[in-house]
């Protein structure tokens, strides 16, 4: 679900095809059928954007005809756990969890909170409103966040005390039956049954089930909890830390997981260590607090080792344990200063320059007109790309230069293009989806001025210090100490001398460390990524190992070199495989450790039978049956009672932009997604809202295979522009009807914010779904044109706005709404009348979509009413 | 003497290559393509195919439209119902799911549309093994290869273009700048250097299977046995046969439905099939030509 695996990872789609051929049963649910749903065993077509109603069904179904894997479900999960009795769920408030406040349109999550830790939550630490605005969702990808009150919480372990989670979670889906999906995603209620019989007839000791999404759940203002719902099921059937289980995650490029382990991220330090906060991490000692929690379980325990070892490798010597090993030289998070928030900036006046590298947010990004605009307004931009891109050009031959809106002899910005090297002409890591490093070699090297980003950031970062080294302003410290010694080959630094730099290594001896374990927390360890410590164990590129067809001598997973996390899970709480044919990793009582096929991702030697002594905390508080190292409570959350800023449970909301309310609750869409009220940003109204039938069609985008994302790698190849040549609109049959389009013809696509043209592809592929007793139509598009390259067209981007999910600051590019109507666009000044006049129709004011709680306050910016 | 027809076990040999190494060719099993295109990318990658237009065909997502001089490996898309879903024709025209011959699914809503399938194929040269290019090639530009395959020499080929009408699947082509006929080599270079075709290299599902044309056989066999048993009774093999018209393909496919609905032809053959027969009845003419102007002399003396 939410994923088109065979055309945007046709590789990994391999082994897809290699476990059908070896009997495993292929299910693709997606708006539209695609090359995916082409291989697959069965295609269900839902409504872009109703998930969670799906998947919360499935939940229903697991819970209502007691499919959970009951044995798993008690002793791994939280299932037992009591939640505080003034938690009050979506059924009693109209949508919402306990603890809203409409003014900041976040959660207080104090009610959340298993028994015990009510008061514990009390204590000075981040607002929930600033933790939304710095999106610290994304804090928690490599493991759970942190909790207080007491490290063994109340339970009921026959899962019937009304306050527990089992209980809690069998209320809460109640009312996601097999009728609201069919009415709700328009999936037949006998699809929906047999996707139900599948996913768990597949599930169980002997058999597990696999989940794979990408940006399809992703991009959405309620993305993470489409991922939450899977967990859920995933964990109720025992699909987690088991052979043939789990979530993957499709990356939208390679070494996408790369650059969140290491972050490009304005709110995280490599290893998902937060970037600290001004107003509450005021030292190392309150920030190393704010992660560990207190008298929690788990490896987080040890954040101290992580971050005085990352202190270390940045600043050197000059990290000592009196200047908190330079922790003020961090910058602090004031806010959201997210990727749309500083386009917003831009456009305000308020940034003055700004680095673009392997990126094109003129085609890529959600909203183009905002992202160009606020290219226009720089005194600088930097783009380092393979070839000449709209956001290097945008300035000369956007739409806005069409409009007026931008006029090249006026646009200040001053644009620097630096050539860049391939991945074919450098050498380094690619960190791919499941966590494994592979190394890379150069094929050939980079022709003319083209050179590494590597090359690029060591040389800014030399000259920067050559440039401050004799100045004795304070701010300039944090450069002038900066640990920067590289191999430096020709003028080419050595890109293993940075591994070896992530992986860690003792300050006193330089010797190599071999995990994350060996950390401390006294300086006498540096590690560039605590999570990659061992990458180059033993003095060896371990990543760049290659035997092939073997388990583990083919590259190295993170962390640890471990293939399947949580594999704990795949024995049962005494130490026992669950079946001979899911063994993986077991107790070996003979030998008194864990051994198998894998890492075992415990320690080494502690029993099942370990139990923690009072007052126990950190590692120690790990009971032998507690599979999920990295959650502060050892457990897999079903309920999540921290760390989500949209609810414990995933809970149905429409779309930001959709034609229908919400048939479940009287809360339409996500309470705290997060919205920018501005003139410039306006959003498509949505019922209660008047004037949503302007807009009535759902809108979803995508890639092809013959495209790579904004087009700057394809678009310039005639090889691939071949394939896919022009930009398109698919449409059904009886859309193409219904509005007069014509197959090959052009149509305009219209949203709030712009009008583009395509050329139109009827196809069956597209389908009407009926949803709440009428036909709705889903149109799609590709998003890969621009106004460069050897193939141009009208950049599908432009026709979103900005609205994004509360956790993590993903944009809603996966749905909106929009009309459809035959022939191509208006040229010039027309175009922007052409736009006014559709928002004038449906009385589009700074105000549409901002009141995000339904009936609630409008969130619009100052100076913007 | 090169034979012209039926079945051969070994073309390279029958070319007169003494001991020459195993008949190579593909195995293009169809069922588990993705349509990814990366075969048609691959190939001019490596063999310096020049790009063939930027045109939108609106042919599903085939935008390359067919073989030719300028596309040596081609992907067909094909949109239609799946067999359970059809009418059941006794013996009619074959629905090969083109858009434009006819709105497609007209008659699809939100409740009445039925089961969709979206059949994916990468076609190439055949490598016939009675091949109708070569055989009326007049300078020898085509020639069999050690490894069973046919091949053009492009500092021979002259442009004269009777392999294009010789060809039954329309495959060889002459490119329109330079007049001369291109088409798949099996990557010949890359065989004599021991590595596969760029394009099975490029495959990632094994669609594109390389190899020793007996194994491939052997198994596109069990692929398809597999298949039946796991319900696809509608997976048939196409060129695998040596008494088909052209004496068995070099490259066959594993299909879904019809020759036709890929573009196929159902029942291709060499044109040289016929050659004996029609220089028998030329022979038979001239010698009948010859008996009469020889009966009017000798009846003349009369």
């Amino acid at each position: 679900m939410g994923s088109n695996m065979a055309e945007a990872h046709p590789v990994g789609f391999q082994w897809v095809i290699e476990a059908k051929k070896r009997g495993a049963r292929i299910i693709h649910v997606d708006p539209r059928f695609t090359r995916t749903s082409a291989l697959a065993h069965q295609y269900v077509s839902l409504r872009a954007g109703s998930d969670v109603v799906f998947l919360g069904g499935v939940i229903n179904y697991i819970l209502s005809n007691n499919k959970d894997f009951r044995e798993y479900v008690a002793a791994y999960t939280n299932a037992s756990y009591l939640v505080s009795p003034e938690f009050q769920d979506t059924d009693d408030l109209e949508g919402l969890f306990s603890g809203y406040d409409p003014d900041t349109a976040s959660y207080d999550m104090t009610s959340w909170q298993y028994q015990g830790a009510e008061e514990a939550t009390g204590e000075p630490g981040q607002s929930s409103s600033e933790a939304k605005e710095q999106a610290t969702g994304l804090q928690h990808e490599s493991g759970g966040p942190p909790l207080h009150g007491p490290t063994h919480p109340p339970s009921d372990p026959s899962l019937q005390d009304p306050n527990c989670v089992f209980q809690l979670l069998k209320r809460h889906f109640a009312r996601y039956t097999p009728e609201r999906v069919e009415e709700i995603c328009g999936v037949s209620q006998r699809e929906f049954l047999e996707v139900c019989e599948a996913w768990t007839a597949n599930s169980g000791r002997e058999r597990t089930t696999a989940v794979v999404y990408a940006v399809g759940w992703t991009q959405h203002t309620l993305g993470v909890q489409f991922i939450r719902a899977s967990a859920i099921i995933q964990l109720l059937l025992g699909n987690m830390g088991r052979p043939g289980g789990g979530i993957m995650a499709m990356r939208g490029h390679a070494s996408i997981q790369g650059s969140t382990d290491i972050p490009t991220l304005f709110n995280l330090l490599p290893g998902y260590l937060p970037m600290p906060s001004a107003s509450t991490h005021k030292d190392l000692e309150t920030f190393v607090d704010a992660i560990v929690g207190d008298k929690q379980k788990g490896f987080w325990a040890h954040a101290d080792a992580y971050t005085v070892s990352l202190l270390k490798e940045y600043w050197g010597a000059a990290a000592t344990a009196e200047n908190d090993y330079c922790y003020d030289y961090l910058p602090r998070l004031t806010g959201d200063h997210g990727t749309y928030r500083t386009v917003m900036d831009m456009v305000d006046g308020k940034v003055s320059g700004y680095f673009l590298l392997g990126q094109n947010p003129a085609v890529g990004s959600a909203h183009g007109k905002l992202q160009r605009l606020g290219m226009a307004n720089l005194d600088w931009l930097v783009v380092r790309d393979l070839a000449m891109i709209e956001s290097a050009t945008f300035w000369k031959d956007s739409p806005e230069v069409e409009t007026g809106e931008i006029v090249p002899a006026e646009c200040r910005t001053e644009v620097f293009f630096f050539p860049a090297a391939a991945h074919t002409e450098k050498e380094g890591t690619f960190t791919q989806t499941q966590r494994l490093l592979q190394w890379r070699e150069k094929a050939t090297s980079p022709k003319g001025d083209q050179r590494s980003e590597l090359w690029f950031f060591y040389h800014l970062g030399r000259r920067l210090k050559e440039r401050l080294a004799g100045s004795d302003d304070p701010r300039d410290r944090p450069i002038q100490d900066l640990n920067w010694n590289y191999e430096v080959h020709g003028d080419e630094p050595d890109a293993e001398s940075v591994l070896k730099a992530i992986s860690g290594y003792d300050v006193r001896t330089g010797e190599q460390l071999s995990a994350y374990t060996e950390l401390k927390a006294d300086g006498s360890t540096a590690c560039g990524c605590w999570i990659y410590s061992g990458v180059h164990a033993d003095g060896v590129n371990q990543a760049a190992r290659r035997e092939p067809k073997s388990d583990h001598e083919w590259g190295w997973a993170w962390p640890a070199d471990r293939r399947i996390l949580y594999n704990r899970a795949s024995a049962d709480p005494e130490g026992r495989p669950w079946s001979e044919r899911k063994k993986y990793v077991w107790w070996d009582e003979e030998k008194g450790e864990w051994t198998g096929k894998d890492v075992p991702d415990f320690e080494k030697t502690k029993p099942p039978s370990y139990r923690a002594p009072e007052g126990a905390v950190g590692v120690d508080a790990l009971q032998g049956d507690d599979p999920f190292i990295m959650q502060a409570d050892g457990k897999g959350w079903l309920f999540a009672p921290s760390g989500l800023q949209d609810g414990p449970l995933p809970t149905h909301y429409e779309p930001h932009e959709s034609p229908f309310g919400n048939a479940l609750y009287r809360q339409a869409a996500n309470p705290t997604r997060k919205v920018y009220g501005r003139t410039d940003n306006p959003s498509d109204p949505s019922p209660p809202e008047p004037g949503s039938e302007v807009f009535p069609f759902v809108l979803t985008t995508s890639r092809l295979t013959e495209h790579h994302t904004a087009g700057g790698m394809s678009r310039t190849l005639p090889y691939l522009a071949e394939l896919q040549p022009a930009l398109t609109v698919e449409v059904s049959p009886a859309l193409a009807a219904e509005r007069g389009l014509e197959h090959l013809g052009w149509a305009t696509v219209v949203t709030s914010r712009a009008a583009i043209e395509a050329r139109v592809l009827v196809t069956e592929r597209m389908r009407p779904l009926r949803v709440l007793d009428r036909v709705v139509h889903q149109v799609w598009l590709p998003y890969h044109w621009g106004s460069a390259g050897l193939v141009t067209g009208d950049s599908t981007n432009d026709l979103f706005g900005v609205a994004l999910d509360p956790n993590v600051l993903i944009q809603e590019t996966k749905v909106a709404t929009c009309d459809v109507r035959p022939g191509r666009r208006p040229r010039g000044p027309e175009l922007l009348e052409f736009v006014r006049e559709y928002r004038t129709r449906a009385g589009i004011t700074v105000e549409t979509g901002t009141h995000v709680q339904t009936g609630g306050p409008a969130h619009v910016e100052e100076g913007e009413r | 003497m090169n034979s012209f027809y039926g079945p051969l076990e070994n073309p390279a040999a029958d070319a007169g290559y003494v001991q020459p190494p195993p008949r190579k060719g593909f195995f293009t099993d169809t069922s588990v393509c993705i349509g990814c295109k990366a075969c048609e990318v691959a190939c001019k990658e490596w063999n310096g195919v020049p790009d063939d237009g930027f045109n939108l065909l609106g042919m599903s997502f085939d935008n390359t439209g067919e073989l030719g001089a300028n596309t040596w490996r081609h992907v067909a898309f094909i949109e239609q119902a799946p067999p359970a879903a059809r009418e059941p024709v006794e013996r009619g025209p074959v629905d090969i799911g083109m858009p434009g011959a006819r709105p497609p699914g007209a008659a699809s809503g939100a409740e009445t549309r039925q089961d969709f399938r979206w059949l994916m194929s990468s076609d190439v040269c055949k490598h016939c093994t009675h091949a109708g290019c070569l055989d009326v090639c007049p300078t020898g530009a085509l020639f069999r290869t050690e490894f069973g395959t046919v091949v053009v020499q492009q500092d021979i080929c002259n442009g004269c273009g009777y392999c294009v009408s010789g060809c039954p699947y329309g495959v060889i082509d002459r490119r329109e700048d330079d007049g001369r006929a291109w088409k798949c080599t099996l990557c010949y270079d890359r065989l004599r250097d021991g590595q596969e075709p760029a394009c099975a290299k490029a495959c990632p599902t094994d669609s594109i299977q390389f190899g020793d044309l007996d194994e491939l056989r052997a198994r596109a066999a069990a692929r398809l046995d597999d298949l039946h048993a796991d319900g696809v009774g509608e997976a048939r093999l196409y060129g695998e046969s040596p008494d088909d018209g052209v004496g068995g393909d070099g490259a066959f496919f594993l299909l879904l439905d019809e020759p036709e609905v890929y573009g196929l032809p159902p029942d291709p053959h060499v044109p040289t099939r016929d050659a004996g027969r029609m220089w028998a009845a030329a022979g038979l003419a001239g010698l009948s030509l010859v008996a009469g102007a020889v009966a009017a002399f000798v009846g003349g003396r009369r």
